[in-house]
């Protein structure tokens, strides 16, 4: 059997507790996400996707429930201790890209090593070898403001990868890019996923995408309403 | 933590945005380089007068009679109250054995001494025989006035080496030799006895006057420099102790000489000060004057830092997103906090080193100016920047800690 990744057990998170204004985003999901899945979260705005997401990326604590991170509790964690498990366990990827302006892709890749405390030559060494793995390597002192968007975006998924965590968490990756450099970016995943067997999470709104994907959990109204395998699995199963 | 990086990255973002960064250093470049200005400027300036003052020796004794009452104008001095040549040689007879020799001047107004076409500037001084060795005045030939000129009243006269390059032609002896001096309605006429060498002070040199025009002091008896005046006795006069003498004590006894001397007098009485704390007052001038800059230079800095503060908040919410990034990467807060606040460091320590160079810059030219010398203090420069961390680090750390406690969530959503 292999090793559970996500793990979440009647996980509720509200707003504005103890006010009139009380609200209930996340109303009770149960969550397992195994090693090597390629998964994807879809839901309209408004759903609580993001809110899941932020849990799912350690950013925010649930407010009732028990998550597990490859096996780490997160529910009851410091901030630092969370730092410290975003830092090791999660890749994210943004929509917006996100990279640090005035520091090259190099430099952009180096930080989740930095902050892991990897000492510089080989911080240099691995992230050399993730942009030319991710086909950057000829634009590594490049500054993010001489990139394309489908190039920002590469050099993005070479740092989330730099820690090798346990997961990718990937909130609308494409969004921002035009059809053509968003498949190129999503056949990156597909690389990714299958060559190095990386557990993915993509959160999106757009249901092609979330079709090529293993599994599609549909979010609505703070409930998980369906969870189906997606077409990369029938194909797996085909072949 | 990350040292290198956070410097490397703070200066890069200073080089990204020039202007901006030059603006928020003003205050602190301002700030600190009129400390060094002023205090490298106060130096050189407590120096000279230091200098100045132990060449005309440390164990001189200078007594004036002064009003009791500090309200009161000279106006109506009599000579009843100052001191008579037979009080100060009764002064001078009972401490031989401590006094070298007692020096008398008395200004005798300014003038011009001519003779046919030629003519020379003069200040005439009427001075004593002491006076040379007070003054520490250098004859190159001839000799200095004598006390039988004094007593005898003789109309001679020392001159410096310039006046005699003016009014005679070279390989003329001036000595024995007659000159006339204009002054005001006056004519009078002196032999001089003595040339003396002129030494151009800094602070005369200050006026750039042209060779020609130069004054030079011209020393004749002071009891003919008296002879027109109002008062034949003697306002102030000044005593040079033999080089064994305690001279602060000295300075006692002889103001007790002369408390007791004036017990008498009302409105006046002695003063009497020796070099070394005219030196302690000085010297306490400039502490006092070095206090008013020192705090005009904390408001300046204060000023300084909170424009470093202003522009480290709006970095933090410019960088607001790039804070979410750091965070969702894996940084923790006091990796943030350690960021900006270091940032903040090298906004103030480069602003600091900017003004150390514009203030050491401002002395030297301040310094030339007062024809001192500059004399740069190190210590002041290690405060200086010293100084300039603590500003940095002072109002660097709100904004950092307000980008440290920034909300992961909150700070990727914002726009």
């Amino acid at each position: 059997m292999s090793r559970v990744i996500i793990e979440m057990h009647d996980i509720y998170k509200r707003f504005y507790i103890g006010t009139p204004n009380e609200l209930e985003i996340i109303k009770g999901i149960n969550l397992q996400v195994n090693e090597g899945d390629f998964v994807s979260i879809v839901g309209a705005s408004g759903s609580g996707k993001s809110t899941l997401m932020n849990m799912i990326g350690v950013l925010d604590r649930p407010t009732e429930g028990e998550y597990l991170l490859d096996g780490i509790p997160i529910s009851k964690m410091s901030d630092n201790e969370m730092s410290d498990v975003r830092n090791r366990k999660i890749g994210f990827v943004f929509q917006t890209f996100n990279l640090i302006p005035r520091s090259s892709a190099l430099k952009n890749v180096e930080l989740p090593m930095l902050y892991a405390g990897v000492d510089g030559r080989k911080r240099v060494a691995r992230a050399k070898e993730l942009l030319e793995m991710v086909g950057m390597g000829d634009r590594m002192y490049h500054l993010p403001n001489e990139l394309s968007g489908g190039q920002k975006q590469r050099v993005a998924i070479a740092r989330a990868l730099a820690n090798d965590p346990a997961m990718i968490l990937a909130d609308e990756p494409t969004g921002a890019l035009d059809s053509t450099t968003g498949r190129m970016v999503m056949d990156l995943f597909h690389k990714v996923h299958r060559e190095d067997g990386k557990t993915i999470v993509l959160i999106t709104h757009n249901n092609e995408l979330a079709a090529e994907t293993d599994r599609i959990v549909t979010i609505r109204d703070g409930r998980i309403v369906s969870d189906e395998p997606g077409a990369g699995k029938a194909a797996q199963l085909c072949s | 933590m990350f040292l290198k990086e956070n410097v490397l990255l703070a200066v890069a973002g200073l080089k990204s945005n020039k202007v901006r960064a030059l603006l928020t250093m003003l205050g602190i470049i301002i700030g600190i380089g009129s400390v060094i200005a002023i205090v490298s400027i106060g130096d050189a300036l407590t120096n000279k007068v230091n200098d100045t003052m132990s060449s005309l020796g440390a164990n001189n004794i200078v007594v004036s009679v002064v009003p009791r009452d500090s309200q009161s104008s000279w106006d109506k001095v009599d000579d009843s109250d100052l001191l008579s040549r037979e009080q100060i040689e009764k002064f001078q007879q009972k401490y031989a054995n401590e006094i070298e020799n007692v020096t008398l001047a008395a200004g005798g107004g300014s003038g011009q001494v001519k003779d046919g076409r030629l003519y020379a500037n003069v200040s005439v001084q009427g001075v004593n025989e002491g006076y040379q060795a007070f003054k520490n005045i250098k004859i190159s030939s001839g000799r200095f006035l004598k006390d039988r000129d004094i007593d005898q009243s003789r109309r001679v006269a020392v001159v410096s080496d310039k006046l005699i390059g003016k009014m005679f032609k070279s390989g003329v002896d001036p000595l024995g030799k007659e000159i006339t001096l204009y002054s005001g309605d006056d004519v009078s006429t002196y032999m001089v006895v003595g040339v003396y060498k002129y030494e151009q002070t800094a602070m005369m040199g200050m006026g750039g006057t042209a060779d020609e025009d130069i004054t030079t002091a011209m020393y004749v008896p002071i009891t003919v420099a008296t002879e027109h005046l109002d008062n034949q006795n003697y306002s102030d006069f000044a005593v040079k102790a033999k080089s064994t003498v305690d001279s602060t004590a000295f300075t006692k006894t002889i103001q007790k000489y002369f408390d007791k001397l004036y017990a008498g007098n009302e409105r006046y009485r002695c003063d009497v000060q020796n070099m070394e704390d005219m030196m302690t007052e000085v010297n306490s001038m400039m502490g006092t004057i070095s206090i008013a800059v020192a705090a005009i230079a904390a408001i300046a800095l204060l000023v300084g830092g909170i424009g470093v503060m202003n522009i480290m908040l709006v970095s933090v919410t410019e960088r607001t997103r790039e804070i979410g990034t750091r965070k969702a990467l894996g940084a923790r807060n006091s990796f943030i906090r350690t960021q900006f606040i270091v940032e903040s460091i090298i906004i103030c320590v480069v602003g600091g080193a900017i003004g150390i160079l514009f203030g050491i810059l401002l002395a030297a030219i301040g310094v030339h100016l007062l024809g001192a010398e500059l004399t740069v203090s190190i210590p002041i420069i290690f405060i200086s920047v010293g100084f300039s961390m603590a500003i940095g680090i002072f109002f660097g750390y709100y904004p950092a800690n307000k980008a440290a406690k920034l909300d992961p969530i909150e700070a990727l959503r914002y726009e």
